[in-house]
């Protein structure tokens, strides 16, 4: 089997458009979780959000472009063009041919599927946009980053809610491992901090309302106080390259992907498993060739909900046994917030980031022991450490679950 | 109102492909303007903002030129009370 390096990044979040600021606010826990701006949120239980902060489309995009990309579509691409900057990567006619695209979206244009919705329920139109249906499809964001880049190789939308992206990543290293693509260009997008979306997240009663004071704690993952989830929105891309490609080329290396396992809790539609997760992890480590005591960090999927952060602490404590309580675990949704299909990506970023930077990223907002979660989580403070390998967690409503097993190089 | 509907469509269709106004006429066909068939459905959609009528995807379907698009308009225009 072929070997999967990573020769590129990119990240559009709510900690700011670019690798840099993302880094800098990951690794020193300055959330980006805000009062939401998007819309008017009064009246509603969540009034925060993390948002990408003061984002103009115009200062990315022309008009017609625009006309024709959601906000999601936006996000990939900006995201994809600093990952292939950074991996200057540049390909033939031959070789496009075995570059492909892998983008996960949880909701793919939600804020076009709101506005439309409102044109139609709300203004009484009959009519809307022809680029609608465009600008919503779930696979628009795989199709313009395939079109600007011209990768003509396997290219598919990834739909597993928010392990999406964990998925795209990991079944882009799959075929480069089998040879079916030479370069992947992978990771997630969404945005769905639209009215109605965050209303159907209200009725799942999962989402942290806004503390009184500093709206940016709202997210507080394994802390005891936890109050639930804050929605985000970005993008997280990674450029996958097989491992002598990227070495012939003398590209830089920045890690490797070296396991992935998807499981299936195939047991209840919302309600976190155990079993299910521990096996992923388990083969993750497996195809990676790794054992517990090869894993310094763990980037949990830690959401901030009750029910998550308690059976993560129970899967990570039993895929690792007596090595877990070793493991530095940070969930850096407390600071880019959950930003559904581009979680898990931006999650391996941070984790490819902390190996290369030696530094375990706090989990920000930790305020209180729980004791169900009484794992080492890194609260506040960043920890310099030397990170050999790592595991990156997503596990997704409709028990789908997903771990990357990522070397340091 | 009526009588400028051609000159409508051209400037509508200048501002969407920026070309120059003056080089289109009644007779440019969308092929020749350089109109895909998504530009296509995106001009019919701005027609019907503009002129407040609703395009039947049948007459839709027959708007191919500057000329044909501004003669479905008056035909839809006076077959609307409430058209602008």
């Amino acid at each position: 089997m072929r070997r999967v390096a990573v020769t590129g990044l990119g990240a559009v979040s709510a900690l700011g458009i670019g690798i840099a600021p993302f880094w800098e606010r990951v690794s020193t826990g300055v959330s980006g979780v805000r009062r939401i701006a998007n819309f008017d949120a009064t009246g509603f239980v969540a009034q925060v959000a993390a948002e990408v902060p003061g984002y103009d489309p115009a200062q990315h995009f022309t008009d017609a472009e625009q006309s024709l990309l959601d906000r999601f579509a936006q996000f990939a691409l900006i995201a994809a063009g600093e990952a292939c900057a950074q991996a200057g990567l540049t390909l033939t006619e031959a070789e496009r041919d075995r570059a492909g695209v892998t983008i996960g979206s949880a909701m793919g244009g939600s804020v076009t599927q709101d506005q439309g919705y409102k044109r139609i329920y709300a203004d009484g139109a009959v009519r809307l946009h022809p680029f609608t249906i465009p600008r919503i499809m779930n696979n628009a964001a795989t199709s313009h980053v395939s079109m600007r880049h011209g990768l003509r190789g396997p290219a598919l939308s990834i739909g597993t809610a928010c392990a999406a992206s964990a998925h795209a990543i990991g079944e882009a290293a799959e075929m480069i491992r089998a040879g079916r693509a030479d370069v992947m260009i992978a990771g997630g997008a969404d945005a769905p901090i639209a009215p109605g979306v965050v209303r159907c997240w209200e009725a799942m009663r999962v989402l942290a309302p806004a503390p009184a004071g500093d709206p940016s704690r709202a997210c507080r993952p394994f802390s005891r106080d936890r109050l639930g989830l804050v929605l985000g929105e970005g993008a997280g891309i990674l450029v996958l390259e097989s491992w002598e490609r990227a070495t012939a080329r003398g590209a830089a290396i920045l890690a490797e992907i070296a396991g992935y396992a998807a499981t299936a809790d195939a047991a209840h539609i919302t309600q976190p498993g155990v079993h299910a997760p521990v096996a992923a992890i388990a083969r993750a480590l497996a195809q990676a060739g790794l054992t517990p005591a090869d894993i310094d960090y763990v980037s949990a999927h830690g959401t901030g909900t009750r029910l998550n952060d308690g059976t993560e602490t129970t899967v990570i404590k039993q895929a690792f046994g007596a090595e877990a309580r070793r493991l530095a675990i940070s969930a850096t949704k407390a600071v880019h917030g959950h930003a559904m299909g581009a979680s898990a990506a931006l999650e391996c970023i941070a984790t490819i980031l902390a190996m290369r930077h030696g530094v375990a990223p706090p989990t920000a907002n930790y305020t209180e022991p729980d004791p169900e979660c009484d794992l080492d989580y890194v609260p506040n403070t960043a920890r310099p450490m030397s990170i050999r390998a790592a595991i990156s967690n997503s596990f997704a409503f409709g028990g789908l679950n997903a771990v990357l097993a990522l070397k340091k190089v | 109102m009526a009588q400028d509907v051609e000159q409508q469509v051209i400037d509508l269709i200048a501002r969407k492909k920026k070309l120059d106004p003056a080089r289109i006429s009644p007779a440019s066909t969308f092929e020749e303007l350089g109109l895909d068939s998504l530009d296509a459905a995106d001009l019919i959609f701005t027609i019907e903002d503009t002129f407040k009528i609703v395009v039947p995807d049948e007459t839709a379907q027959t708007m191919k030129s500057v000329g044909q698009v501004a003669a479905a308009i008056r035909t839809l225009m006076a077959a609307s009370p409430g058209a602008a």
